[in-house]
């Protein structure tokens, strides 16, 4: 226990950025989820199991619009691939951590990702619980945002017309900060461009796995137009 | 949508979002290499995707009728322009949604 709670007061204060990120990006998620009619057991059950901020989001539209299994699955499959990106890099660190190892791996999300990568134990508290501890405080954050959200959804009877530009910000956002990182911007011109002309062509309706095709043949072909290191997240 | 297809569907993006994170860990123990295609595609495919989710979400915009999708500029643009500012993730969503909210309840009804 004491191993826990010296664990628990290191891990903690590591946490409080994430924290307010969690929360109010789990509060919109929440709020989102109840302005389309799903209350907050769903919003409980989605942050539990899913834990991952934009798919959330997008999930939102993919219930709502009663998407099928299949798109579903694509659409998941390319908006979280970058986890095989980090789990490629946490190889090393999350070596020999025992049952704790699947909990971090499950708990792995951008932010947490990032506070694992540049935050070591200090001397004495021990690896596994640390990280764990990291990992789960996060996971909270957003469980409780979720549910607070789409319980103010439902209690003050919000007018929430065009909350659905939360997800919109989100996404540009991401778009801005990558922009601004990766020295090349073919990648994101790519994702724009390709995804254009499929709206274009194919509707409204039914251009997002034209586009995901696409946006995946064309980077495959560019492969030696974007070097390794160029485009990292 | 029926409770029962809800379940599902939250089940399937769930499952492919634990296959993705757990994936590295049981495909590529380390010592051994990652394929060159499957490390490239997870560096260039999140700025790709990102930019296609980007035009998703405005998907349904109407720029040759009123108002013209200006309430989608002005807020994409405010979006924009705090983030180059404050580098603040959370005031550029909150204070973006605020605007749109705005604009389609009260300025462009």
């Amino acid at each position: 226990m004491a191993t826990v709670r010296k664990a628990f007061r290191a891990a903690f204060p590591r946490t409080l950025p994430v924290m307010a990120g969690y929360l109010v990006l789990g509060f919109g998620f929440g709020l989102l989820l109840e302005s389309k009619g799903y209350g907050i057991g769903w919003a409980f059950i989605m942050s539990v199991m899913i834990y991952a901020g934009a798919m959330q989001y997008m999930a939102v539209d993919l219930l709502a619009g009663g998407a099928s299994l299949i798109s579903c699955a694509l659409m998941t499959l390319l908006i979280n691939a970058r986890h095989l990106f980090y789990g490629l890099s946490l190889l090393d660190k999350y070596k020999g951590m025992g049952w704790k190892k699947p909990a971090l791996i499950f708990q792995l999300t951008d932010e947490t990702y990032s506070l694992v990568c540049v935050t070591e134990p200090p001397p004495g508290v021990d690896k596994g619980w640390f990280y764990l501890t990291i990992s789960s405080l996060n996971h909270l954050y957003w469980i409780v945002g979720g549910m607070a959200g789409a319980a103010a959804g439902s209690l003050f009877g919000l007018n929430t017309a065009g909350v659905s530009f939360s997800m919109t910000a989100l996404f540009v956002v991401i778009f801005t900060d990558q922009w601004l990182k990766n020295r090349n911007k073919l990648p994101a011109a790519v994702g724009v461009g390709v995804t254009l002309v499929c709206l274009l062509v194919f509707g409204p309706d039914r251009f997002i796995i034209p586009a995901m095709a696409g946006i995946a043949l064309a980077l495959v072909a560019l492969k030696d137009k974007i070097p390794a290191g160029e485009a990292a997240p | 949508m029926s409770a029962g297809f809800t379940a599902l569907q939250i089940a399937v993006i769930a499952a492919v979002t634990a296959l993705l994170r757990f994936l590295p860990f049981l495909a590529f123990p380390p010592g051994r290499k990652t394929p060159p295609v499957i490390a490239y595609l997870s560096r260039a495919l999140p700025p790709a995707v990102i930019g296609m989710l980007v035009i998703y979400c405005l998907k349904d915009t109407a720029p040759f009728a009123p108002p013209y999708a200006l309430p989608e500029i002005i807020s994409v643009a405010l979006v924009v322009v705090t983030y180059l500012w404050k580098r603040s993730p959370l005031i550029s969503i909150a204070g973006g949604t605020l605007c749109y909210m705005l604009l389609v309840q009260v300025v462009f009804v």
